[in-house]
């Protein structure tokens, strides 16, 4: 009895909490989900804003498909709570949920015309035809597919099939729209488009949005925050500008951006208040280097992480930053342009790294080149936890 | 909250399974479905080691009150087919010697005609494979009464080469049909290499298609040996009574007796004979399904 | 066609046999079957050209319209309920039952066995005298009669129960794959639509199913025609000529009543029809792809 008293306690706590901030539309709290012997999901907790853009990004079985299809009320929970625009939904079946979902291979009923799929769902619970009728013309009209509402989705392409399956999300007038993938199975021009439909939908609706992905580039042009997740585990829930330039640890630099981050391994230096890092014979001031995570050790094996695009190339008499950059000569070792950037590969100290240069000024192999590395924008992790320092 | 639900856990974790009339339902049906299609195996069995007085007295689905063997021992040794007294043996040799040679060259001639159609593509393949295909879906019936003048004329009707090659030819549209999907789904590169580094069409059978087939093989034994045991008409006309394989005997036992029946070995003769393909059947498992998924499909 | 390939000698070597073969032991005797029939052969083929006499013959006897009558009904009566049990136990094997495997197995052992052996057993269960009537009188339902297999205008339906018995399994697996193969996200939009499964059963898997259920009409056609095995072992054709068949009309015709002239006719018809409704289907299923129209 006292059991159930404190529950309700919690809850009441919890509903007048979310009354008052009105601002959490999903939260998920110590969700496990396990299948046999195998752990997926452990105890995770996640709250997403209301309007707000989640995408979850990670290598395929990162268990980001999963958490949606819990969210979503489409597998079975092993432990926790799903609450859904302040309602606990852990029981409740996905229609009851408010949610819309879009999935990967778009779902549609083959049989049905287009505007059959999107209605199908509403006549099923019973509403009236007309009103079936005007939300399904709605949708169609926000969609730009009007034209098209007596098709079968045989005969559509990819990209028509997916606002059709969007489409059917919309008409069920609700808070949540999970998607899953939904841009895989199209090649890449419509990818980017629909891309760009899908972030006019979300600026146009507000609705809160969680979005499964493993293409960084829709994770970084859509998300509000972006969720990067390995081995069931958030890794960093950030806003997309954050997850790149301050990645919490080393899975997460690595996996953001193309080409990767560079990774100089070396030593940390600490006299007194300077700290500075050694690759070989390099020493690296690290003074401007912002610290933001556990204590350095001198001596203590790290990473360096810079990416391509914060090392410059100037000439080493060039003027004083505050020692913001590092310079060290370099050499030309291999040329690849992409069209709009050149990347150029060179040596520091004996490790590999990799520039992105300007497109118009011609690189040859063998250029001598000085490298200035901003340190401002640089990531320092340890070597054995991965953490960021 | 109503005080209704106060009264609830909490939901948390899996959701409690209950037990919806739907589930019942479901679980009713195939249980039922179940006894139907498990009823008349258990009916042979039960049968098939009662005695003739207990049959009379009791009835079908009761278990026997002694269990007696006599039944099969008749059945294998000395039932009467009409003829001869000589139970079943006779039959089971037969059909072991007419399905182990016809299951050999069927599935040699099907995955040698399988691979000249799907790699090689000579002159007129598609119109030879639209024959064969038109000879899979007709009844036998159309072919027979010529196939018995040629073979009477050389003299071999009624001979155990006569119902052999008579399985052979009437096995060749599906066998073909198998293999020559089955090559058709392999790499073409794959063939293309081996032609680039001189093979040719025997060293490429023999060195690549065949040792990649052993799933196809597989399954293929299991449609034929189960195919050609179970056959009836093909025996019938072709084997000549000296060579009718299992089942025709098992039909002359039960059907063509006179007087009394004996259900009890006429069931224990049924068993028997159905003995070898529900062996191959449980002991293939999913494999069967596939031979007749594959076999029944596209055959 | 892209895999056309240079022409080997190998390949032509081992193709002629098998044209001869096709060529003889299908086409020849196709033909000779068919010439047969123009001619007034009674106990041998003999060459008297008596153009259809033997068909308005065959047309005329009463044995053969009630083997094509019965055949019908066998035939209807045999794939409506095939389609429905077999759809019912898919989606019931679909459904995350317990002991799916186990199930399966037991729905599909008749497939492995003999026609003679399911005729011979349902026979036995059939005898109103030993089998399942005599049983329901001994449990005291005496008011219950099964007496199909030697009542005349019954034991039709013995043939089509011992029928569905040993073919719907084919027809629960071959759903059952059709059923697999749909997309799970279909399954999961539809939860997501709040559709009751019974209506995603109907409404979408049932239509995506056409080639699966296609497919499943045409092979029990064709078995339906062929059917003799399990006559022969279940009545004989009786009683009477209640059950008789086209197939085993022919054998009759051929082997007992040596009238090759008739039989012969018979299996014209039989080819007739066979081609007449199998060919469109056998042209779309096999050569489709040649015409560029996938």
């Amino acid at each position: 009895m006292s059991k159930i008293a404190t529950d309700l306690g919690r809850d009441a706590i919890i509903a007048h909490r979310e009354a008052a901030s009105g601002q959490i539309s999903v939260s998920v709290r110590d969700l496990v989900i396990r299948y046999g012997a195998q752990t997926v999901l452990d105890r995770m907790s996640l709250d997403i804003g209301r309007g707000e853009f989640l995408v979850l990004l990670g290598p395929s079985g990162c268990g980001k498909s999963t958490l949606l299809n819990a969210i979503a009320g489409l597998l079975d929970i092993t432990d926790g709570e799903i609450w859904i625009s302040g309602k606990n939904v852990t029981w409740d079946e996905p229609k009851d949920r408010g949610i819309g979902m879009v999935f990967q291979s778009y779902a549609l009923y083959p049989r049905m015309s287009v505007e059959d799929n999107m209605g199908f769902g509403l006549k099923i619970s019973g509403l009236p035809k007309a009103e079936v009728k005007a939300r399904v013309a709605k949708a169609a009209q926000v969609l730009q597919i009007e034209a098209l509402l007596k098709r079968k989705p045989a005969e559509l392409s990819g990209g028509q099939r997916q606002r059709v399956a969007i489409g059917r999300a919309l008409v069920r007038n609700v808070d949540v729209f999970l998607f899953d993938e939904p841009l895989s199975n199209l090649d890449a021009k419509l990818r980017a488009e629909l891309r760009v439909e899908i972030k006019r939908l979300h600026q146009d609706l507000g609705n809160t949005m969680i979005y499964v992905t493993h293409d960084q580039i829709e994770a970084m042009t859509l998300a509000d925050r972006i969720a990067i997740m390995k081995g069931g585990i958030i890794q960093q829930l950030a806003p997309p500008h954050e997850v790149y330039n301050k990645p919490c640890n080393l899975f997460v630099a690595g996996f953001i951006g193309s080409p990767g981050m560079n990774f100089l391994k070396g030593r940390l230096a600490i006299a007194g208040d300077t700290v500075a890092f050694d690759i070989g014979d390099l020493r690296i001031p690290l003074h401007a280097y912002e610290r933001s995570g556990g204590p350095l050790v001198d001596g203590a094996e790290a990473v360096l992480g810079v990416r391509p695009e914060h090392i410059s190339l100037g000439d080493a008499a060039s003027g004083d930053d505050g020692g913001r950059r590092f310079r060290t000569p370099g050499r030309v070792e291999m040329v690849e342009p992409t069209g709009a950037d050149t990347m150029l590969w060179s040596k520091l100290g004996a490790q590999s790294v990799t520039i992105r240069v300007s497109a118009d000024v011609a690189y040859h192999l063998g250029d001598t080149i000085t490298l200035a590395l901003d340190l401002n924008r640089a990531s320092l992790f340890d070597a054995k936890s991965g953490e960021r320092l | 909250m109503t005080m209704a639900t106060a009264h609830e856990r909490r939901p948390r974790g899996p959701k409690p399974r209950r037990l919806t009339a739907g589930r019942i339902g479901i679980y009713a049906f195939v249980a039922v479905s179940c006894l139907f299609f498990l009823m008349p195996l258990y009916v042979m069995v039960v049968t098939s080691f009662k005695t003739l007085d207990e049959i009379r007295m009791s009835q079908i689905f009761a278990l026997p009150s002694h269990f007696s063997v006599e039944p099969w021992v008749t059945a294998w040794s000395s039932a009467c087919t009409g003829a001869s007294c000589d139970g079943l043996k006779v039959g089971f040799t037969n059909s072991v010697l007419i399905t182990a040679p016809s299951v050999v060259l069927s599935i040699l001639a099907g995955a040698l005609l399988g691979y000249s159609l799907s790699l090689w593509r000579t002159k007129g393949s598609n119109v030879l494979f639209g024959l064969l295909l038109a000879g899979a879906f007709l009844p036998y019936q159309i072919f027979i009464y010529p196939l018995v003048r040629i073979y009477a004329y050389v003299s071999l009707y009624g001979t155990l080469f006569n119902i052999i090659t008579v399985h052979v030819i009437f096995g060749l549209p599906v066998m073909t049909l198998l293999f020559r999907n089955y090559f058709s789904s392999v790499p073409i590169e794959l063939f293309k290499a081996a032609r680039v580094d001189g093979a040719g069409f025997w060293r490429i059978f023999t060195s690549i298609m065949l040792p990649l087939s052993t799933p196809m093989i597989i399954v293929a034994v299991i449609l034929q040996v189960t195919g050609v045991w179970n056959d009836f008409l093909l025996g019938t006309v072709f084997a000549g009574q000296a060579n009718w394989p299992m089942t025709v005997q098992l039909n002359n036992i039960v059907n063509t007796t006179e007087g009394t029946r004996a259900y009890n070995v006429d069931m224990a003769a049924t068993i028997l004979t159905a003995a070898v393909p529900l062996l191959v059947y449980f002991v293939s498992g999913r494999w069967f399904v596939r031979g007749i998924a594959a076999g029944a499909v596209k055959g | 066609m892209a895999r056309r390939q240079k022409r080997s000698w190998g390949a032509t070597l081992t193709i002629v046999p098998f044209w001869v073969l096709v060529l003889g032991a299908y086409v020849g005797t196709m033909v000779w079957t068919v010439l047969i029939s123009l001619t007034s052969s009674k106990m041998l083929p003999n060459t008297q050209f008596v153009g259809l006499a033997q068909y308005t013959r065959l047309f005329a006897t009463e044995r053969w319209n009630i083997a094509v009558h019965n055949i019908a009904i066998f035939g209807v009566l045999m794939m409506i309920l095939c389609l429905v049990i077999g759809f019912l136990l898919a989606a019931m094997v679909d459904s995350k039952i317990r002991a799916e495997d186990t199930v399966r197995t037991i729905i599909l052992y008749p497939q492995a066995i003999s026609f003679i052996v399911t005729g011979l057993v349902w026979q036995w269960m059939m005898n109103p005298t030993v089998g399942i009537e005599k049983a329901m009188h001994d449990f005291g339902w005496m008011g219950f009669s099964f007496d199909w297999l030697v009542t005349p205008d019954k034991a039709i339906y013995a043939l089509v129960l011992a029928g569905v018995w040993q073919g719907s399994g084919l027809i629960m697996a071959l759903m059952l794959a059709g059923l697999r193969g749909i997309d799970q996200e279909i399954w999961k939009a539809a939860r997501v639509d709040g559709i009751p499964t019974w209506r995603v059963y109907v409404s979408i898997a049932l239509p995506m199913m056409r080639p699966t259920i296609v497919t499943a009409v045409v092979l029990m056609s064709l078995s339906v025609i062929k059917a003799y095995d399990l006559v022969v072992a279940l009545t004989s054709g009786g009683p009477g000529l209640s059950t008789d068949v086209p197939a085993k009309f022919i054998m009759d015709f051929f082997f007992n009543r040596s009238n090759i002239g008739l039989a012969t006719a018979a299996c014209t018809v039989m080819l007739i029809f066979v081609l007449v409704v199998f060919t469109p289907w056998f042209y779309f299923e096999y050569f489709r792809e040649k015409n560029g129209s996938r």
